[in-house]
């Protein structure tokens, strides 16, 4: 017998949330986006829990997790730092501005700072090319950013 | 039927309509090379994902290539099999494919055996013209299956089996793009999923990602050591395919030349597994019939149905997905294990030497054999009743390692008295044959009348679901029989919900049974192999002199000699287990 | 007079929401609030110049808007009746100010059918859509249209799919209609996931309630009750008021049971995409809206016969969708004089890249590149030379000069080597290395690539290593044959839309910029400096001075040189950081 171990508010929060769904396996991606939006991501445990109420297999549901870009399994910085890759960002330099990111911040694309601060991200379009190159962090948007600019930001929010 | 006027190979072509390129082609002698595809069509599993894009063919008037297993033929068209540009894309793929495979063709378990491999010959690829990034995933070792995902080709055949044949949910595709491969949750390792180690994973991979735990070496080791006494059983599937191996037609039987090369091997002793099968129908039959009886008496303590316990991929399966109806299966050993606790108790003793000194090797159709025999409860001072359990193959392997020619070695008999056995323990072997053989038994004991006519054929066949109810003399006896685990699960989650008024269910998890064991010779999806396996193992069951298992006069003995009476107290210690609760269980944490 | 601020993504972040608050406030300070209206619009597409603000009903177009200005517009504009100048758009070519929309060159050659509402009404306000016609294409196709009727309407339209292959969408409803089901579905594609594409985006934001509209007459067409909007979770602003929508016309009667009396049911739900692009593929969308892995099946079956829960599914996107109300109030020969023999209507574009006004566009189909680059557009940015524009995203290719005056449509866009796609184009100038562009487009394939069939997953993974190959300097010329024969196969035998149109970027590349590419290879030079491994640091010693700045800055010790003596870079040591650039004083170093 295989033990996983989970805070009781967890569980019942899962438990509603999948029986908000009615327990269909059809609904998993559903499921998914609400848990992730209520604990910011989806470590294994909670994935356990979520295929034992959905009626899938763990499988499964990783197999969900690790397509979409959209779920992670990480939990992210207090402020993240999504870089927009789109076309018209790229054309605009976006890429000296995610290397100064990642320059900046010592971490690589997909990874939080040590302090659990600021996590690092790419995206493709937020559609405010009229702004390229474009940097979120967190809701806000920073528009036609240079290299030199993004230091700071980033002390915006030290 | 419907049929359409289509050409391929400019020759003009009468066909079915809804049949798919493929079919149609390999029905008029064009083979198009396939790699994803796999159909098992006796069983109605089919594996088609359109994803190798090997079996691609040009049909006049379409853009792209089409994928000949998944595109349906309709009338008019025009295919080309073999148009420059089919072979030039055929090419490059495979290509693309070995760009990504790890090139240890001479050590791979699948060498001369991966239909990669073959391809790869076939479309006389001698260098590869892409070099870049390969994947690399860490080797998983479990007891039964060894994953080196390194060389999946994404085939999703074992994703297939393990989720639709098996409904077991172990495996699963992950990531996406170049990273994608097929895993487990979380790529943790086996031991962490729910996998039953049934390894039709192993049987259904095209190429070495999958493949069993290799033991022949402590084999040959522990025949090699003069302390040791080393016997070996065999199960009964194996007869009927081992001669696939070295040639032979599928269903040949070859009792007599496996207990040859097993003897010039240097085993000590060569008995038999369908001797311990039927001494399991002495166990299982007269459980089923207490259990029938106090039933039948008003006993509201009894479950019925009894459920058959030899098939261990079977015993791990319902663990993990059935932990609240442990106490429905019958709590006899399988076979092998028998064998096992009779050898290292009652042949031990007899030949006076220590169990620590005797080595039992098991020879099976089965990879979760391979777990089975290393479970605690079937060891004693942690030396296992069984030491090592090696598949078909495996001993196909050991065969062509001693220099033995197999078609030219004389047949000779199993050692006595574990290498005595019936009809009924020879049909162990195929789907339905463990209750048919129960049945025989049971029949007579049941009911004190001789039982004239012992061929159940209502119990036979190979659909995935059977039932039939049988006249014990005026009392109706309902009978199911399962093969595949999703078959299976069909029928428990009736039983669960209460739902049947089966007395006794036999579940197999291989597809026909052990005959198409993940441990025997490679099948590569033709399921006439194991059609052959199937009549064959029915063909050596006539034959026998003797065909029902209480009439086996070495059982007759052990009884006498050892046992006492079935399910008396020493069976209870030495051939009877209990389960466990495998599942996952989410617990409030503190 | 309505004062109308743009709420569209780009403005949004740019503060208009904020600028809407003041305006208000300094409104109801001159007790103007209810002479003047405030409202938060959708796109203007006019991106390049945001937050913009438009006064009605005299067009007035102020750009540039900061909350600071509102005061100004109030005081100036709106007592005074006087242009606050300085807001103006000032025209590139003769500086002048433009007092009003309709004389911006970014405005004269647009014509806005799918767009037709965004900036105009408030996408909160269901009555400001029913003000503006919304809701009288249902009425008429529920009150007086058989769905026969409704059907062959599209079809005589010429409507095609504007999500990517420009199927007409007439035919696909007729065939969705032809298959009989107890259930069937009605899709809006809204996954939209072309990076530099967001005119999905500003349609939902701007006028969600047109696509609503549109979805509904669809399911009266093709006799189906349930519609699905698939749309990507990062679009927080546009599920909202999508959400709102949707609920407002529930209230109104326009959606729900027995919709506006005539006996016909149908509603509308949401399922989020999750991040994958290859969903933007019908059957991966149905897979990933029935909650599994968005990986594409062969088709057939076509989802019109068998496609969510295997039931008679038509899919559209939000553009297409968006042109059926006006179709259906116009008519189908309104809207087949629009466009070119093939290609009806309009097509919305997302203008980014190297251009001046950067911003969401709708022109009618056949016209030209030049028109759309040098009056729209406003030219190259900088005054540059143009060199390419790339249309279709991933999946397309590159325009060239000498497509400069090809009518844009369908037909012509893939016979120039490209593709209409959902309707991204990106202006490229001198300054776009056509291998990084092409390696760039590969980069996205390769991650967002599902992979299932081999010539996507490991195929298009090859070719981008051998454009990286390239554009690290270690290229030959036997590659170029690799790039061209893989892509051909991969074109050839891919599982579905977005492995067979993956090579397009390298191959159009290569078609187009074959000498680029040669550069690289055999001169080992990139001649747009976007190549870093191609490019050489150096020291030229007769501005030099020795002033050891650079050699001490080197994170390498690439530098070597006697102190007051000219220095020089160890090209092998050498990292191309640019440290050294920036410490010299005497612009001594270049990059070549």
């Amino acid at each position: 017998m295989a033990k996983i171990k989970l805070s009781e508010d967890k569980i019942n929060k899962i438990k509603e949330i999948c029986s908000a769904f009615g327990n269909k396996p059809s609904e998993v991606i559903n499921v998914l986006h609400k848990v992730q939006g209520e604990f910011g991501y989806l470590p294994a445990e909670l994935q356990d829990l979520i295929a034992q109420e959905m009626k899938v297999s763990a499988a499964h549901v990783y197999g969900i997790v690790t397509f979409y870009s959209f779920f992670t399994m990480t939990p992210k910085g207090e402020h993240p730092i999504s870089v927009c890759m789109g076309t018209a960002c790229y054309v605009r330099g976006a890429e000296k501005v995610l290397d100064e990111f990642k320059r900046e911040l010592k971490i690589g694309v997909g990874e939080t700072t040590p302090d659990g601060k600021f996590s690092l991200n790419c995206l493709r379009c937020v559609g405010a090319c009229g702004l390229a190159p474009v940097v979120l962090i967190g809701e806000k948007v920073y528009g036609r950013l240079t290299p030199d600019g993004v230091k700071d930001i980033i002390n915006e929010y030290r | 039927m419907e049929m359409i006027n289509i050409i391929i190979d400019n020759k003009p072509v009468q066909a079915e309509k809804g049949k798919t390129i493929l079919k149609i082609a390999r029905e008029i002698g064009i083979d198009i090379p396939t790699l994803c595809y796999y159909e098992l069509d006796g069983v109605n599993l089919e594996n088609r994902p359109g994803g190798c894009r090997v079996c691609v063919v040009e049909i006049e008037g379409r853009r792209n290539l089409a994928p000949a297993c998944a595109t349906e033929a309709t009338e008019g068209m025009n295919i080309k099999t073999h148009s420059l540009r089919v072979v030039n894309a055929r090419r490059t793929v495979v290509e693309l494919i070995l760009s990504d495979h790890p090139a240890d063709c001479l050590v791979c378990s699948k060498s001369g055996k991966c239909e990669l491999q073959s391809l790869a010959q076939r479309l006389g690829i001698r260098e590869i013209p892409y070099q870049g990034a390969q994947s690399t995933y860490r080797k998983d070792m479990s007891p039964a299956i060894i994953r080196d995902i390194d060389k999946c080709i994404m085939c999703r055949r074992c994703e297939t089996v393990c989720n639709v044949w098996q409904t077991v949910g172990a495996l699963s595709a992950i990531n996406r793009g170049f990273e994608a491969v097929v895993a487990t949750a979380y790529e943790q390792d086996l031991v962490k999923s729910p996998c039953t180690y049934c390894g039709q994973c192993i049987a259904a991979c095209p190429v070495g990602a999958l493949s069993e735990v290799d033991q022949t070496r402590q084999v040959i080791t522990a025949i090699s050591d003069p302390t040791k006494t080393v016997i070996v059983q065999t199960a009964p599937a194996v007869r009927v395919a081992l001669g696939e191996e070295f040639g032979m037609e599928p269903g040949t039987i070859v009792t007599g030349k496996m207990a040859a090369v097993l003897r010039t091997i240097g085993f000590d002793y060569v008995f038999d597994t369908d001797f311990a099968a039927d001494l399991t129908i002495m166990e299982e039959g007269t459980e089923l019939l207490q259990r029938i009886s106090k039933f039948m008496a008003g006993d509201k303590t009894v479950k019925l149905p009894i459920l058959t316990s030899c098939c261990p991929g079977w015993v791990n399966f319902f663990e993990y997905n059935y932990p609240d109806m442990l106490d429905v299966p019958s709590t006899a050993k399988s076979p092998m294990q028998m064998f096992g606790a009779v050898a290292k108790n009652y042949w031990a003793e007899k030949l006076g030497i220590k169990r620590e000194d005797m080595v039992v090797v098991s020879i099976m159709p089965c990879v979760a054999k391979k777990f089975e025999c290393q479970r605690d409860e079937f060891k004693v001072d942690s030396n296992p009743d069984v030491d090592f359990a090696l598949t078909t193959r495996e001993l196909a392997e050991l065969v062509r390692q001693f220099n033995i020619d197999f078609n030219a070695i004389e047949e000779q008999d199993f050692d006595q008295p574990l290498g005595e056995s019936t009809g009924a323990s020879v049909i162990f072997g195929a789907t339905g044959g463990v209750i048919e053989a129960a049945t025989r038994t049971a029949y007579e004991l049941f009911t004190g009348k001789k039982l004239d006519k012992v061929d159940f054929t209502e119990l036979r066949g190979l659909e995935g679901i059977r039932s039939a109810t049988v006249d014990f003399d005026g009392t109706p006896i309902n009978i199911g029989i399962a093969h595949g685990l999703a078959n299976a699960r069909q029928l428990l989650d009736q039983v669960r919900e209460g739902k049947t008024n089966f007395h006794a269910i036999e579940v197999m998890a291989c597809p026909g049974g052990c005959i198409g064991g993940a441990g025997q010779p490679f099948h590569h999806g033709n399921f006439d192999i194991i059609r052959k396996r199937h009549e064959a193992i029915y063909r050596e069951d006539a034959g026998k002199p003797i065909r029902k298992s209480h009439e086996n006069p070495f059982i007759q003995a052990l009884y006498k000699d050892w046992l006492g009476e079935p399910c008396g107290e020493l069976s209870h210690h030495l051939l009877h287990t209990h389960y466990f609760d495998k599942s996952k269980h989410i617990e409030i944490e503190g | 007079m309505h004062l109308l601020v743009c709420g569209g993504t780009g403005c949004n972040a740019s503060k208009s929401q904020e600028i809407a608050e003041t305006l208000k406030s300094n409104l109801k300070d001159k007790g103007l609030e209810n002479e003047v209206q405030v409202i938060l619009t959708g796109c203007f597409g006019f991106c390049e110049k945001g937050p913009i603000v438009k006064i009605m009903p005299d067009n007035t177009f102020y750009t540039e808007v900061k909350p600071e200005d509102a005061a100004d517009i109030v005081e100036e504009h709106v007592i005074k009746g006087r242009k606050v100048t300085r807001l103006l758009y000032t025209d590139p070519e003769n500086k002048q100010h433009v007092a009003d929309s309709k004389h911006m060159g970014f405005y004269k050659k647009q014509l806005r059918i799918a767009l037709r509402n965004c900036g105009f009404i408030d996408p909160q306000n269901i009555e400001e859509y029913v003000g503006a016609d919304g809701y009288t294409a249902l009425a008429k196709c529920l009150g007086e249209m058989t769905p026969e009727q409704v059907i062959n309407e599209i079809k005589l339209s010429g409507l095609r799919g504007r999500g990517g292959g420009g199927f007409p969408t007439g035919l696909k409803w007729e065939i969705a209609a032809k298959h009989e089901a107890d259930q069937k579905y009605v899709v809006c594609n809204a996954d939209e996931g072309d990076p530099g594409a967001f005119m999905d985006r500003s349609i939902l934001e701007g006028d969600p309630h047109s696509v609503l509209e549109a979805m509904t007459i669809n399911g009266y067409a093709i006799k189906a009750t349930k519609g699905l909007i698939y749309i990507r979770a990062e679009y927080p602003l546009a599920i909202n008021r999508l959400l709102t929508a949707i609920g407002q016309a529930r209230e109104y009667g326009l959606l729900g049971k027995d919709i506006l009396g005539s006996g016909f049911d149908f509603d509308i739900e949401l399922r989020y995409g999750a991040g994958a692009f290859v969903c933007g593929e019908e059957t991966a969308l149905i897979h990933s809206m029935e909650g599994n892995r968005g990986e594409p099946t062969f088709k057939p079956p076509f989802p019109a016969e068998s496609g969510y829960n295997n039931k008679p599914t038509n899919v559209n996107n939000v553009e297409t969708y968006a042109n059926i109300p006006i179709i259906i109030n116009k008519g189908a020969e309104w809207f087949s004089k629009i466009g070119t023999e093939k290609s009806k209507g309009t097509k919305v574009f997302a203008l980014a890249g190297q251009i001046n006004n950067v911003g969401l566009i709708e022109v009618p189909m056949g016209i030209t590149l030049r028109e759309i680059i040098y009056e729209i557009g406003g030219g190259i940015k900088g005054g540059r030379d143009f060199k390419a524009a790339q249309t279709g995203g991933p999946s397309g290719g590159c325009l060239t000069t000498k497509h400069l005056d090809t009518p844009i449509d369908y037909d012509n866009l893939v016979a120039a080597g490209s593709m209409m796609g959902s309707g991204g184009m990106v202006v490229m100038d001198d300054t776009s290395c056509m291998v990084a562009i092409a390696k760039f487009y590969l980069e996205f394939t390769v991650e967002e690539s599902c992979g299932k069939c081999t010539p996507c997953r490991v195929g298009n993974k090859r070719l981008y290593e051998i454009l990286e190959k390239i554009t690290k300097g270690n290229g030959t010329m036997e590659d170029l044959d690799t790039l061209r024969n893989l892509g051909r196969v991969i074109k050839d035998t891919a599982l579905c839309g977005l492995g067979q149109t993956s090579p397009n970027p390298v191959i159009s590349t290569i078609e187009n910029f074959y000498d680029e590419y040669v550069e690289h290879i055999k001169d080992k030079k990139c001649r747009a400096g976007v190549c870093k491994s191609l490019m050489q640091y150096i020291i030229d010693p007769v501005q030099c001075v020795g002033c050891t700045a650079c050699a001490r800055n080197c994170p390498v010790n690439a530098i070597q040189g006697e102190k007051k003596m000219p220095h020089f870079i160890d090209k092998e040591l050498c990292i191309k950081c640019g440290a050294c650039i920036e410490k010299c004083k005497f612009n001594a170093i270049s990059i070549q």
